[in-house]
């Protein structure tokens, strides 16, 4: 585990490092593994304001607030049942799907209410993406599951849709092994191929947004670290939000990490941070294994 | 002791028990398709005719020549009952079935002979069965082939020469069949139409004189059409009455037969056995493309099977699409509660109404409410005759596809539950909507429930017979509902079925002896087809499972 470890961090800060150029905030980039970073420094994408979610009469999150940074890459942690994934569904309203949830409080995105009545969940969700826990590519060919976000947007012209699925596989590091069967099932893929494409699918659609659902835990290792190190690219365009049940990959791949307990977040600063020097005691008893 | 205890508690006895219940099951399954198919396909084979001579139990005697359709072993006791005088120390007897067909000759095409006395069974190559459009078979030997009345030919020659002079008969029939079904049918269903049109101008008070004269000159132009092809028809007739064929009866009569109530001729006993085969597919062929003729207990079944399928059609293209949006709405729309619950519970209990209740609401509803009322607002012009109220193909299509709509709701249903909840996410989590989800993602996986759910209606419809009877079916339709005419499906047209073709030629049938075989050949044709549509069905739905295997892990 320490070797792939060791791996993944070094295949990520070359990335950043390559990528410095590109990035509007060259320097702290770079500087990214040595200096404690801080969040007031940074532009902020999503905002929570004292966010309450209840399921029924049961509260699931009791007054979140935090800012989400544009393009880093943000990572949610805590034992199973603690609201990770309830307020990473909230960010493009997919609890909307869940009869019984009601929410109070914000979450600004763009400075816009996204539970304003006035917004277009449609348009909310395909600026806000997100990647499921288990792989769910749809069972079309590859190539149709890269263009239906595309076909849903009304883009039927081939030549654009051509472009836009090899930039999409190309973004999501599957091009090379699936260039030759753009026109196989997708099903015929193996897991980590499939999240990929379910990556690919989602970024086809020009999120500004990535939420990933646990995104490795239905994953052997080898297809985890693929993906790892496609979150360590893609978050020079898009800010990811990252839900992970395995700490060890938070430390990886993330720039924040926010520690969740019981519905309530207790903790919320930079990885190395975090980590290394833990403020609360939950935090410290949750990240040395001593509960969740 | 303790070896059988530990026997039933291993549930051996019921392993036995399960393992017998599948296999009565298979054995009933195979035997009822078994004695289907074997009486049914056995009735096209060429059956051999004997010629014998009979002894009556008061001693006359006389020559019986026919088929032998049967055999059976009765008590000796209650054939002397009858007045047979039968020795004492014969405790059963044989007697046989013999078809002697000659109808308009003998007045019984069967009859029940004792085989002891039948003697001196002899089966003669020149034995010959005419296949007659009137009065059935006849039997009998070919004495002379006649033209206007002239013999032409007879003993050895008249054979070649029959065979040469019914084919140029049989194309005659065919040309006037042509024309005066096709042709002359075109011509009547047009001067119907525009009988129909006067009336409708006459109603709507839109009737001048100058379409007065249109109407007048288009009805000349038929009729002169109609009255060319009349003397065409004539001569035709004169044409086709030309030869006619003379055979001696088994009571030595001779009888004069004209060749334009032939349909074929063949001298069984003289036929090879490939001639046998040869002949046997073809008799099947006719059975499955020709018209029903005498009642429906001779000819062919094509009207029903025709009549069937398209039933079977229009019904699964009402009813799926029907059936599909009301599981959506069921499944994906409404609330979950109990008024949902309610009405599911009462489309699960529509599936067990009797067939007989749904024909009964058909013939009300459909036929006499709905029928009536479209009669009345769009053909006032066909008045009194009724158009859609009357029962017909399109309300016995509606009213099976409300038979079968539960089945398919149903089914469906099941699909889309079956949906994982992941895939309705990832399709939302892309920016679709509700309606793209389950347009784009959702319907089309959900195809193979459906599939399943049409593939248990068709089972179901085609086999159904009682509201079909109150709802379109009939004994003998004149016409196809799909012809040449505009608008080509007559949807207001009756139609026949092979179902009630079973029961009309099993019970209602003046020559039940006769029509037997056919009931068994209807029974097993309707199982094919049953199965061909099923079959069908079950490939597209299979083809639709591979593409869209994601269901399965």
């Amino acid at each position: 585990m320490t070797e792939l470890n060791s791996d993944v961090m070094e295949g990520g800060s070359t990335m950043t490092a390559a990528e410095t150029p590109r990035s509007k905030m060259g320097k702290k980039v770079v500087d990214m593994d040595h200096v404690p970073k801080s969040l007031s420094d940074e532009e902020i994408c999503l905002e929570v304001k004292d966010f309450r979610l209840y399921y029924g009469e049961k509260r699931a999150l009791h007054g979140i607030n935090m800012s989400i940074p544009k393009k880093r890459v943000t990572a949610f942690i805590g034992p199973s049942g603690c609201g990770k994934s309830t307020l990473l569904r909230s960010f493009n309203r997919m609890n909307d799907l869940v009869d019984i949830c009601r929410t109070e409080g914000e979450i600004l995105f763009d400075e816009k209410n996204i539970f304003n009545r006035t917004v277009d969940v449609t348009d909310l969700r395909r600026r806000v993406g997100m990647v499921f826990q288990k792989p769910n590519p749809f069972p079309k060919t590859i190539y149709e599951n890269v263009a239906y976000g595309l076909r849903i947007q009304g883009i039927n012209k081939k030549r654009v849709i051509d472009e836009r699925v090899e930039w999409s596989l190309k973004g999501a590091a599957l091009w090379d092994e699936v260039k030759d069967r753009l026109h196989d099932n997708a099903l015929g893929l193996s897991g980590g191929q499939q999240q990929r494409l379910v990556i690919a699918r989602t970024i086809a659609v020009e999120p500004e947004v990535l939420l990933l659902d646990e995104p490795c835990s239905a994953l052997d290792p080898i297809s985890t670290l693929k993906v790892e190190e496609l979150i360590s690219e893609l978050k020079n365009r898009y800010t990811i939000v990252i839900v992970t049940h395995n700490m060890q990959q938070a430390a990886r791949v993330s720039d924040y990490t926010a520690f969740m307990y019981l519905g309530d977040l207790i903790e919320y600063k930079d990885t190395d941070t975090l980590f290394t020097n833990p403020e609360q005691k939950q935090t410290e008893d949750y990240i040395t294994g001593r509960y969740g | 002791m303790d070896s059988l205890k530990l026997w039933f508690r291993k549930g051996e006895p019921w392993v036995w028990l399960n393992a017998g219940a599948v296999a009565i099951s298979v054995v009933m399954v195979v035997g009822l398709l078994g004695l289907v198919a074997v009486r049914g396909l056995s009735h096209f084979w060429p059956h051999t005719i004997i010629e014998g001579v009979y002894t009556e139990p008061d001693g006359s005697s006389y020559t019986i020549i026919g088929e032998v359709a049967d055999e059976e072993w009765v008590a000796a006791s209650r054939v002397r009952g009858t007045g047979v005088a039968i020795p004492e120390e014969v405790k059963v007897v044989k007697r046989m079935l013999i078809k002697t067909g000659n109808r308009d000759i003998t007045g019984l095409d069967f009859r029940w002979l004792i085989a002891e006395n039948l003697q001196d069974v002899t089966t003669p190559e020149q034995l010959m069965v005419v296949e007659r459009r009137e009065w059935g078979n006849f039997y009998g030997y070919l004495v002379a082939v006649k033209e206007n009345g002239r013999v032409v030919a007879s003993g050895e020659s008249a054979l070649a020469e029959l065979e040469a002079r019914l084919e140029r008969a049989l194309d005659l029939t065919e040309e006037i069949h042509e024309i005066e079904n096709a042709e002359i049918g075109a011509i009547n269903y047009q001067l119907e139409r525009l009988r129909l049109k006067q009336r409708r101008l006459e109603l709507d008070d839109a009737l001048t004189d100058a379409a007065r004269l249109e109407l007048q000159e288009e009805r000349a132009a038929l009729d002169a059409q109609y009255q060319g092809l009349k003397s065409h028809l004539d001569e035709l007739n004169v044409q086709i009455g030309r030869d006619s064929m003379v055979a001696r009866s088994m009571n030595g009569a001779e009888k004069e037969i004209p060749l334009k109530l032939v349909v074929q001729f063949k001298q069984p006993n003289a036929m090879s056995f490939f001639g046998k085969v040869a002949d046997y597919f073809h008799q099947l062929w006719l059975f499955l493309s020709d018209d029903p003729r005498e009642a429906n207990t001779e000819g062919g079944v094509f009207p029903a099977i025709f009549g069937t399928v398209l039933m079977v059609i229009l019904m699964s293209v009402i009813v799926t699409p029907f059936g599909v949006v009301a599981a959506v709405y069921l499944r994906e729309y409404a609330k979950q509660g109990p008024l949902t619950r309610t009405i599911r519970v009462a489309v699960n209990n529509l599936a067990g109404v009797p067939s007989i209740v749904y024909g009964v609401f058909g013939l009300g509803f459909f036929v006499y409410f709905l029928g009536g009322n479209l009669d009345a607002l769009f053909y006032p012009e066909a008045a009194p005759a009724p158009v859609f109220g009357t029962p017909g193909l399109m309300w016995a299509s509606i009213t099976l596809a409300l038979l079968t709509l539960p089945v398919v709701i149903v089914a469906t249903e099941e699909g889309l539950t079956r949906i994982p909840k992941s895939l309705r996410e990832g399709s939302l989590a892309l920016g679709a909507t509700k309606f793209e989800t389950i347009t784009k993602v959702i319907l089309p996986m959900s195809s193979p429930a459906m599939m399943t759910g049409l593939i248990l209606a068709i089972a179901r419809a085609a086999g159904e017979v009682a509201p079909l009877m109150l709802v379109g079916v009939v004994k003998l339709a004149p016409t196809l509902p799909l012809d040449g005419n505009f608008p080509y499906l007559h949807l207001e047209r009756k139609f026949m079925h092979l179902g009630f073709h079973i029961y009309d030629v099993g019970f209602q049938s003046p020559n039940v002896e006769a029509a037997r075989p056919l009931v068994y050949a209807t029974a097993a044709l309707l199982v094919v087809v049953i199965v061909a549509l099923n079959l069908t069905a079950i490939m597209i739905r299979n083809r639709l499972r591979e593409k869209y295997r994601a269901l399965e892990n």
